[in-house]
């Protein structure tokens, strides 16, 4: 009996009482996963509340709306990129995120992997040290680093490298530096427990059979990195593309990302079914990119 | 919103409130609009605890209450936006000019258009969104939008405009010559291109407007008279403009959403702000002036003669607009998709 200590009695079996188990899980990812969507979806193909809102009329007119607007002077139903550029810009801004983190990421997760145990700890620690503080704030902060007035801007012109302050705030590559600072640690640390996985007598081994540094790199070590590199990225990526205070606060409010375009339905706009809309098609995407990935790796697997 | 709640209830309970607290009273109203100390007097006299919750914007109020959250006894909304809380019957009728305190209420404050007779709100605060330039760089004594919209090379890059569709549109349908509220589609044709052309020289849609123009990243911004004075103490420079075009007033007043926890509660207190001494601590703390007769007396000697609490002679009256009809909202929503897109 006492090897079967989470059988709550003799006559549950054990395999049921172990499913019993899965039961708070379950019912938090059905409460607060698959709720909220098929909210989002209902609302999605109903008709918007003249002052926010919904009305219960089935309609399409929320996803037609992202290809096709009403013309301003004849009415006629005319092709408009303007919704299509914000998704692009989104998917833009998040793989260049997800690039420049894999850049920076790759030599500090190894050097970290590489270092003693206690000075790994350290870094570790260094590493998760901005997660202490609220997104906001970090994402005000660096506003405040980059700005006109900020410390860097300031130190140019006191050097006087630079007359005019350089426009670093308010613009894309603003929101670019935000998406890399507010994400950077979700591609460190898969990346480094990769690399600390990684046994280095293998590395060894192929030099010692004459491997080329190139080849020994792709033959062995990026199979071994692959998952970290996948996990990574996708934890980048994903909230890259749906970020809203980045585009919002660093980027001045100047150029919409489809994170802020929802938050302007639901606000402004007082259109809430095409913000559920738009928000189906960003949950679309964010579920293409996970099964393209997902097949990959299987094909990979297969060879 | 939940959490802050929570914890100002924390930080509540360790200041001087008497054990005998009287119940609790929930606010939902814009940032720095509500003066501490006022609060601390209203807490000491009914032995209430105040919980505040901000918003930056009619639309978050507006969403948040529609989509059903309740808990609050009070909200401060804009004049435009409480034509809708009534049409569509989301406020408590508490006939607010049966009040003791009423009386001090200004007559020009009573009857107005958005809340015949003074049945649901009581006024806190009104004011204007006009422009605050930097007359360091903005030379001269022009108050026209052209400041704005077709900005002189020392203004380029340095514009902000409030992150508000209907403030944008309606500062440039005046600059155009147009009606407020617009549906003419070639009237919005004309918008958009205004903007457009003005985006490559504006900074950043950002309603912070005080912390731009104080840093000096903003050289012209559209701004609330009271930001803009506030932004005045901290870089005298700063000048609130009244545009020759025309500008927009507005009332923000105190009402009682549907299904408040504690309507007696908000009653209090709502009693409580028409008193000219307690809408004095309004003005004091936000700038903005109060629609209360008699506040004058307790009001700080410096805001007294402030030019960004009265208009000189020679500026336009202010404009209250109605809300817009959806389909002028929706229109908006367009032309601000393109800009921004």
């Amino acid at each position: 009996m006492s090897a079967r200590p989470l059988a709550l009695s003799s006559r549950i079996p054990a395999r049921v009482a172990h499913a019993g188990l899965l039961w708070p899980s379950l019912g938090v990812i059905l409460a607060f996963m698959v709720a909220p969507i098929a909210i989002m979806l209902t609302y999605s193909f109903l008709v918007p509340g003249a002052y926010g809102g919904v009305e219960w009329t089935f309609s399409t007119a929320a996803y037609e709306q992202i290809l096709f607007e009403r013309d301003f002077l004849d009415d006629s139903l005319t092709f408009t990129p303007d919704y299509l550029i914000i998704v692009a810009r989104s998917l833009l801004q998040a793989t260049v995120a997800t690039l420049l983190c894999l850049v920076i990421s790759v030599p500090t997760a190894y050097y970290i992997a590489t270092r003693p145990d206690r000075v790994k700890n350290i870094w570790l620690f260094l590493i998760t040290i901005p997660y202490w503080v609220n997104l906001l704030i970090r994402t005000i902060a660096l506003l405040f680093v980059l700005r006109d007035d900020g410390p860097i801007n300031s130190a140019l012109i006191d050097v006087g490298v630079i007359g005019q302050p350089l426009a670093l705030s308010y613009n894309g590559f603003a929101i670019s530096l935000g998406l890399i600072y507010s994400f950077l640690p979700f591609m460190v640390l898969p990346l480094y427990s990769a690399f600390e996985r990684f046994d280095f007598r293998l590395l060894e081994a192929a030099y010692d059979l004459y491997a080329s540094r190139r080849v020994a790199f792709f033959r062995i070590v990026l199979p071994v990195m692959r998952p970290g590199l996948i996990a990574g990225s996708l934890l980048v990526f994903i909230p890259s593309v749906g970020s809203y205070l980045a585009p919002d606060i660093l980027g001045g409010g100047k150029t919409l990302m489809i994170g802020n375009l929802i938050g302007t339905q639901f606000q402004a706009a007082r259109n809430w079914p095409f913000g559920a809309a738009l928000s189906m098609i960003l949950l679309t995407i964010t579920l293409i990119v996970l099964f393209w990935l997902a097949r990959r790796a299987a094909q990979q697997q297969m060879n | 919103m939940k959490k802050s709640a929570i914890f100002a209830a924390l930080l509540a309970s360790t200041s001087a409130v008497p054990a005998s607290a009287a119940g609790d009273l929930f606010i939902y109203t814009w940032g720095e609009y509500t003066p501490p100390e006022m609060v601390e007097k209203f807490e000491k006299t009914y032995g209430v605890k105040v919980h505040i919750d901000t918003y930056d914007s009619m639309e978050t109020m507006l969403a948040k209450l529609k989509s059903g959250a309740g808990g609050y006894d009070i909200i401060v909304p804009g004049h435009d936006t409480m034509t809708i809380l009534i049409g569509e019957k989301l406020l408590e009728p508490i006939n607010v000019s049966a009040m003791p305190n009423y009386q001090h209420v200004d007559e020009m404050w009573r009857d107005v258009f958005w809340d015949k007779g003074r049945l649901y709100s009581a006024p806190w605060a009104w004011g204007s969104t006009g422009l605050a330039v930097d007359r360091d760089i903005v030379k001269g004594d022009d108050t026209s939008l052209k400041i704005l919209f077709e900005p002189d090379d020392a203004v380029k890059g340095k514009i902000n405009m409030l992150r508000d569709v209907n403030d944008v549109i309606n500062m440039a349908l005046r600059y155009l010559g147009k009606p407020r509220c617009n549906d003419n589609p070639e009237d919005l044709k004309a918008v958009l291109d205004l903007l457009t052309t003005q985006k490559q020289f504006v900074k950043s849609y950002n309603s912070e407007t005080k912390e731009l123009l104080v840093s000096g990243e903003a050289a012209v911004s559209m701004s609330w008279n009271g930001y803009a004075m506030r932004a005045r103490d901290e870089r005298p420079s700063i000048e609130y403009i009244y545009p020759k075009e025309g500008y927009t007033g507005w009332m923000d007043n105190v009402a009682v959403p549907k299904g408040a926890p504690d309507i007696e509660n908000a009653k209090l207190w709502i009693n409580f702000i028409m008193d000219p001494e307690n809408a004095a601590m309004i003005t004091n703390y936000a700038r903005y002036a109060n629609g209360i007769k008699g506040s004058e007396a307790f009001v700080d000697k410096a805001l007294a003669g402030a030019p960004e609490l009265s208009p000189p002679e020679s500026a336009p009256a202010p404009e209250f607009l109605t809300a817009c009809t959806p389909a002028v909202t929706k229109l908006y929503d367009r032309v601000w998709t393109k800009l921004l897109r």
